[in-house]
């Protein structure tokens, strides 16, 4: 099926190429890191993960949101996901690819990665994080290219299909869950340290992801033959609508038990991520645009007459889309360093070459995606018309 | 010589057996030999059950006893000065009590407390968070409590930073055998008795664990004029015990509880 990303329009080739040369790019600023070190980073020894961290675990959310189709398509028999769950499949398959990379980038010794299989440390939560993105990856390239095989033939999917896609179910909540136990099992790391670590990470995933997915398919709609259906992206939208509800109410949680407590350590990191602390306030204009968009975004989306609005509804998604990564691919990795051990507020802010290698990364990113989604649509365009069982 | 796929594939599955089953057999052989990485232990070598350590803050009164301690500990192990506190490397520092101990501060302490140096290093907790996260192993705990590092294991990830609620630890941002932009090594009196480290790993105080090896008590302490007492936890009548039992101690974030095995004794009047 792969051959049917090797023909495409002029336009599709110009993104490919420009997808390759923000790659290249990248790859340059990664040598000069993989020769010099990670000093050429913002990263101290106060904050020491940042900005690659950051986004490795922002897009485990948009990775494991893929299940936000799966489960209303297979598990309720929704039919109208039945067209873009290829869309949420390989989504995810670009994310994780995406995820593994900005750790890679990250390590001092990357040349030693192997060392986390040589020597397996089952009391590491990095080890156990390891093996569930190896096995979402997986899962969602089976299933992804099987379906899609059969869908192309116009066929219904092997019967062994169905055990693995119930099982990325669970394992879809998995990677987000153990990534949030990175940081909710360390001691003195205020910010982090919190019950709802992971439910807040499933619920902003499942608003950002799925804000991500419709946007990309109205792209696809305009870009292509194929349409994913109107009615599906407004369940779709309807779903960011609840999961972003939830997130904001999960954040307001952290917030009343901080300050009503009134224990120090945990008003600290929420003080400098929103009002500054001791002089240092450079994540504060980002923090409070973060919750304007939140809130915007959910205005624009809890009203149905701007929800159904077409036109509208991309600025609702891109606002919370964008109000999540700040505040998941910046406040929260570096909020839980400020103030560090020594109470002491040490600030921190990527560089050049660091923003440079994460845009290589992202675009390595989308250039998978945008393979996978040329095969996806090519087949989806051949096969228009054809109901297939599931 | 040329060989067709056969024989490469019966040459190939040969040496394979071979090379399985040799091992075996030589491991077999070597039974109580000891591995290239073992050594017979020094006899004078130092043993605790729980090697800990009592900081006297009544015997810091000087700057000079502070740097003295730092530099004794610094200079025999390599420790490179980067110059710039974004990629600093440190073992053992000083640091004032509001942020030695946070959480503990009090509003209305003398200046005279305020402002006293206290020595701050790696805590070798008897129950290490930065052990529990490493997903190799690089880091772990000796059987006599000292919280060790494997440089050549480390991959450099820095969950054991992100872990340890000590600050104990310290990254190689840049090449620790390099030079400054002047040409200057970072580390300024290279010790040939000790291991220089790479770029990209984690660092931090090991409890002089080739000095216990070799009799000698641990560089800092050594420097310190009693102001650092090193001894075994486990043992009642070590001299750590003796004095945890006639001061009062207290250690950092104990809450945690981590389990810290440096205990300060903050003195500075008759009632403390």
């Amino acid at each position: 099926m792969l051959e049917k990303a090797l023909s495409g329009s002029r336009r599709y080739w110009g993104w490919v190429f420009f997808l390759l040369a923000v790659i290249g790019a990248g790859v340059i600023a990664y040598l000069f890191q993989y020769q010099y070190g990670l000093t050429i980073t913002g990263l101290s020894r106060d904050v020491s993960w940042g900005f690659y961290i950051a986004q490795f675990t922002f897009l485990v959310g948009v990775a494991a949101s893929a299940v936000m189709l799966v489960i209303p398509y297979y598990l309720h028999n929704y039919k109208k996901f039945g067209r873009i769950v290829i869309l949420g499949e390989f989504l995810a398959i670009s994310a994780v690819i995406m995820c593994v990379l900005f750790i890679f980038v990250d390590l001092g010794q990357p040349t030693r990665v192997m060392n986390v299989m040589l020597h397996p440390t089952p009391n590491s939560v990095m080890f156990w994080d390891m093996i569930v993105l190896i096995g979402y990856l997986t899962l969602n390239l089976v299933i992804g290219w099987t379906t899609l095989g059969a869908e192309r033939k116009e066929v219904a999917p092997p019967a062994w299909v169905k055990p693995l896609i119930y099982l990325s179910i669970p394992w879809a909540a998995s990677i987000h869950t153990v990534t949030a136990f990175l940081y909710a099992g360390l001691p003195g790391r205020h910010l982090w340290l919190t019950a709802i670590m992971a439910a807040r990470f499933l619920s902003s995933a499942f608003a950002a992801g799925p804000a991500l997915l419709i946007l990309l398919a109205l792209i696809v709609r305009k870009t292509s033959k194929f349409d994913p259906g109107k009615e599906a992206l407004q369940s779709l939208a309807k779903i960011v609508t609840y999961a972003m509800t939830i997130n904001v109410f999960f954040f307001l949680l952290e917030v009343f038990t901080a300050f009503y407590s009134n224990i120090p350590g945990h008003m600290h990191p929420l003080k400098y991520l929103f009002l500054g602390l001791e002089g240092h306030s450079r994540l504060v204009p980002w923090m409070w645009s973060a919750t304007i968009l939140a809130f915007v975004g959910l205005a624009l989306l809890i009203y149905p007459g701007t929800r159904r609005n077409e036109s509208i509804l991309p600025i609702a998604l891109i606002s919370v889309f964008v109000s999540a990564w700040i505040d998941k691919g910046m406040g929260l990795v570096i909020g839980g360093f400020v103030p560090n051990p020594f109470e002491r507020v040490v600030e921190y802010t990527p560089t050049l070459p660091e923003l440079m290698i994460s845009l290589g990364v992202y675009a390595i990113g989308f250039l998978v995606l945008t393979v996978l989604y040329k095969v996806a649509i090519a087949v989806k365009e051949e096969t228009e018309g054809v109901e297939i069982p599931h | 010589m040329s060989i067709n796929r056969r024989q490469f594939l019966k040459i190939a599955g040969i040496s394979t057996i071979l090379g399985i089953g040799g091992t075996a057999v030589v491991n077999g052989l070597r039974k109580g030999d000891l591995e290239a990485s073992q050594m017979e232990p020094n006899p004078e070598g130092l043993t605790a059950k729980r090697w800990g350590f009592v900081v006297d803050m009544s015997k810091f009164k000087s700057e000079a006893d502070v740097k003295r301690v730092i530099a004794s500990c610094h200079d025999i192990h390599n420790v490179p000065d980067f110059g710039n506190p974004k990629d600093e490397v440190k073992w053992i520092w000083k640091d004032d009590y509001e942020h030695v101990f946070p959480g503990q501060e009090n509003e209305y302490a003398t200046e005279e407390m305020k402002g006293k140096p206290f020595m701050v290093f790696c805590n070798h907790c008897a129950y290490p968070a930065c052990v529990r996260v490493c997903p190799t192993k690089a880091t772990f705990k000796r059987k006599d409590g000292i919280v060790m590092m494997d440089m050549h294991r480390c991959i450099g990830c820095r969950f054991c930073m992100a872990a340890c609620p000590f600050g104990a630890r310290s990254f190689n941002f840049r090449d620790p055998r390099g030079t400054d932009a002047n040409g200057q090594p970072f580390i300024k009196h290279l010790d040939p008795e000790f291991p220089t480290r790479t770029k990209g790993v984690v660092e931090k105080c090991t409890g002089c664990y080739e000095r216990l090896a070799k009799g000698k008590m641990p560089a800092c302490v050594e420097a310190s004029n009693g102001g650092i007492v090193f001894g075994d936890l486990e043992d009642p009548n070590s001299e750590v015990r003796k004095l945890i039992g006639k001061n009062y101690t207290i250690r950092r974030r104990p809450e945690l509880g981590t389990q810290p095995s440096i205990y300060y004794i903050i003195g500075g009047n008759e009632n403390a």
